[in-house]
């Protein structure tokens, strides 16, 4: 492990800079502006999950008084090709179009197929009723073991499989197969002494973010346009409407609001295009907002998926061989998060013989959209559940098992570079001398634990740091702030600079006011953007010496930056008094005017985080109900900059991950329509469903970033699936391969365990 | 020489070849080459993430290569 450094500000807990406007409800989320002349769009859905649209007339609704603007699929640009969109979804922007408003087909239930802008909302859903549309409906197929076969209905009849030999002369609904091999399976699991192979089965969940998906869009008659929205990137939602629109990207300004959650659900583009649309149209500002219902019927959930895993193991605990199959759901569009789900399943160990094999097929589901380490929970679930299964069947303590196949610095990934200094090894030793884990398990209760990974990317990020004239800082980032980025920022930018946290603010700028930003999303924040503002601070101490120098008549490289002030070096000839960095902003206009840094960088060495979680849960024979007792998350975040936000990120990542395991799912009746598209229905925890989440930051430092960062928004989501789960099984002495671990499905098997 | 690794999914790509040593001072000059020993790789190559001896790059150019460089091309990832 590399050496602690002791920081000043870095790893304190100032109060964050957003709280007090949050609590006080005057920060402003998407649908939050208010303009003048300003007017009010709504969607029209398909009732179908599969049909052809035969027509859509909306001259009935645009005959309504105060109905402003109306339009469907026809009124947007022709032309948009198969160009790639970024992420691991493996979409493209003709399919993201057509996600934003259907042209010829509809391909899952309230996928968008005409809009209005009215003067009030209500007018707006009125004059909805009054568009007209003609559908021929078509069979409907909803789960991947049934797309698959060759009988079933095709969503996309031009869709030939990739990724298999001899490429399919027939078109199926499955778009791609992903395959990682290494060594001998077969001949792994002969060297075994215990063989298993388990069924598993992940529901399709939604993000659940407490903000709708809002907007406000104004063009004017020039062409120019300005859009507010609820964003993770307001730098690709204009490139991506700049191109569903054909407009010219110069004249897009958008605008990120505050964000009431995304947990990259927030990374694509639904209303914001079709607001813009009907403002030109119309003349007047658009606000758009969906309801709830319309965020669950309409917006990326992540896969559900059905899968095999297989694993041999000898008696001292080695793995000899794995093997994953996994059928993700890709929803109506191909891109299911396969690609990251086969990279990231063994990579918490040393595995010689493995076999991965994922696959992305469509079903008439609403588009997934990423979701914390997207792919990851679902395919990590099966493989930790089947390793603890593994270990109670050897007798082997799970950390144990875990520790003596434990990736660590030198092991080849499974996608097949070496791990440079990765901290699985120590999350699992501090897991072990964690009292809780240290303490006895509850009477009638279970203990379960898990492991979880993520690769954690570096991307694009661009920021500029200001001194004002009395020796203030302004940092400004292109990254919208969702899990605490400005706070982040300014901890950075205070010790890099050595001055007091609270003469620093940080800002999140728009698309002509900072440089380019890649999306808030893949635990990339605060080690990219973070990299930047410290580079644009380095900016300002450079400057800084120069003109310090320039003041003393010494050369530049005869003065160093010292706790905040330019000082001479050693041994250098000047009487001087150090200059603080208000001293330099003080004098700033007789040495070059005023002082500024920037940086904007493509960051490289994005460093792994791993996790290990576990809980004490206790199960209700005769409800079901599963009462987590305790829940421990560890995880290591390289260095936690601001230790109370990474802690939320654990604590939030749990809880998702928490309720994914034991209640979340989306149901749907035969014909594709969900059946509990609102939160009374879809349980997401509240916080009387859990126990306060108990964390420990482990700080294995990344040697790539300044101060050490990782990355910690995406890893606490993987491992509570398969902790909770074990927990169960421990606690009721019956598996349970398929999530939810609902009371209806906890009653239902420990009834036919009894009977069996 | 850099010692190179494709993926399954570049395999249909470079005629089964999965693993191939080449000459290049930096990563530009390995893509030209490869480009040329597999006519079009390129452009996949363009849309995918490489690493080079560990350090995973989303868009790798310039990067120098050692002697003995370990190279594996692998899907990009982004995340939520």
């Amino acid at each position: 492990m590399a050496e602690a450094v002791d920081y000043k500000y870095i790893g304190t807990r100032p109060v964050r800079p957003d709280g007090v406007d949050k609590v006080t409800g005057r920060a402003q989320y998407g649908a939050d502006p208010i303009l003048p002349g300003m007017i009010h769009g709504r969607i029209l859905r398909s009732p179908h999950a599969h049909a052809m649209i035969k027509s859509v007339n909306l001259s009935r609704a645009l005959e309504l008084p105060g109905v402003h603007a109306a339009l469907s699929g026809a009124d947007f640009p022709g032309g948009i090709g198969d160009e790639a969109i970024g992420g691991e979804s493996g979409g493209t922007m003709s399919d993201l179009a057509k996600n934003v408003m259907a042209r010829d087909k509809v391909v899952y239930h309230g996928q968008a197929v005409a809009a209005v802008a009215a003067q009030t909302p209500q007018l707006a859903l009125q004059a909805l009723k009054l568009i007209e549309v003609e559908y021929e409906v078509l069979p409907v197929v909803l789960d991947v073991r049934a797309a698959m076969q060759e009988s079933a209905p095709l969503l996309d009849p031009t869709c030939i499989t990739k990724g298999v030999k001899p490429e399919p002369e027939k078109p199926s609904n499955v778009v791609s197969v992903t395959t990682f091999n290494r060594g001998d399976v077969d001949e792994g699991f002969e060297q075994a002494d215990l063989v298993l192979e388990r069924e598993y089965i992940v529901p399709m969940a939604h993000q659940g973010y407490i903000e709708p998906h809002g907007c406000v869009a104004q063009a004017n008659e020039g062409g120019a346009a300005t859009v507010w929205c609820s964003t993770q990137g307001h730098f690709e939602f204009r490139a991506a409407t700049s191109k569903l629109l054909g407009m010219n990207m110069a004249d897009l300004k958008f605008i990120a609001t505050e964000i009431g959650g995304g947990f990259g659900g927030k990374t694509v583009v639904y209303l914001e295009p079709v607001a813009l649309l009907l403002s030109q149209k119309s003349g007047k500002p658009v606000k758009m907002q969906m309801s709830r219902e319309e965020v669950f019927r309409a917006t990326g959930p992540t896969s559900g998926t059905y899968g095999t895993a297989k694993i041999g193991v000898k008696k001292d605990g080695t793995i000899t061989a794995a093997k994953i199959w996994m059928a993700f759901e890709a929803g109506g569009f191909a891109g299911a998060p396969t690609g990251p789900a086969a990279m990231a399943v063994f990579s918490p160990y040393t595995i010689e013989n493995f076999k991965v094999e994922t696959l992305d097929v469509l079903v008439n589901k609403p588009k997934v959209a990423a979701y914390r380490a997207p792919g990851a929970p679902q395919s990590m679930h099966a493989f930790e559940s089947i390793l603890d299964e593994a270990a109670d069947e050897l007798g082997i303590d799970p950390i144990d098992i875990r520790l003596t196949n434990a990736a660590s610095e030198g092991t080849t990934a499974p996608y097949g570079p070496k791990f440079p200094t990765i901290g699985f090894v120590e999350c699992l030793e501090a897991a072990k001398n964690h009292p809780s884990y240290k303490a006895p398990v509850p009477e009638g209760a279970g203990r379960g634990l898990a492991a979880g990974f993520w690769f954690n990317v570096g991307m694009q990020s661009s920021a500029e740091v200001h001194v004002a004239e009395n020796g203030t800082v302004t940092v400004v980032e292109g990254s919208p702030d969702i899990g605490g980025s400005r706070a982040s920022m300014c901890l950075m930018a205070a010790e890099t600079l050595g001055v007091e946290y609270e003469s620093i603010r940080a800002v999140v700028g728009d698309t002509q006011s900072t440089g380019f930003s890649n999306v808030t999303g893949g635990s990339r924040t605060t080690f990219a953007t973070g990299m930047a503002v410290v580079q644009a601070c380095e900016d300002i101490i450079t400057q800084c010496k120069s003109r310090a120098a320039a003041t003393w008549g010494v050369d530049d490289d005869q003065v160093e930056w010292e706790d905040g002030h330019c000082v001479p070096k050693p041994g250098v000839n000047a009487e001087v008094k150090p200059l603080s960095l208000a001293d330099m902003a003080a004098a700033a206009a007789k040495t070059g005017g005023p002082i500024s840094g920037r940086a904007s960088l493509n960051a490289q060495g994005a460093g792994a985080s791993f996790s290990v979680n576990f809980t004490d849960v206790a199960v209700d024979p005769d409800t079901g109900h599963v009462e987590v007792l305790n829940f421990t998350a560890i995880q290591d975040a390289g260095k936690a900059i601001h230790p109370a936000y990474v802690e939320g990120q654990m604590q939030g990542g749990a809880a998702q991950g928490i309720g994914w395991a034991l209640n979340e799912e989306y149901i749907f009746n035969d014909d594709g329509v969900m059946q509990n598209a609102g939160f009374l229905d879809y349980r997401i925890p509240v916080a009387s469903d859990l126990p306060m989440i108990d964390c420990e930051i482990v700080e294995v430092p990344n040697p790539s970033h300044p101060y050490g960062v990782r990355g910690v928004g995406e890893t606490p989501i993987i491992a509570p699936l398969a902790a909770i789960g074990n927990a169960v099984a421990h606690a009721t002495g019956v598996r349970i391969n398929e999530l939810p671990l609902s009371p209806p499905r906890i009653v239902a098997a420990l009834d036919a365990a009894h009977k069996a | 020489m850099a010692q190179v690794t494709f993926p399954d999914s570049l395999l249909g790509l470079t005629a089964e070849v999965r693993e191939i040593e080449v000459p290049a001072a930096n990563y530009r000059e390995l893509v030209l080459a490869l480009d040329k020993r597999f006519n079009g790789l390129s452009a996949a190559l363009d849309k995918m993430a490489v690493a080079i001896d560990g350090q995973i790059y989303q868009d790798a150019f310039l990067e120098p290569l050692q002697v003995n460089s370990e190279v594996f091309f692998m899907q990009r990832i982004e995340g939520g």
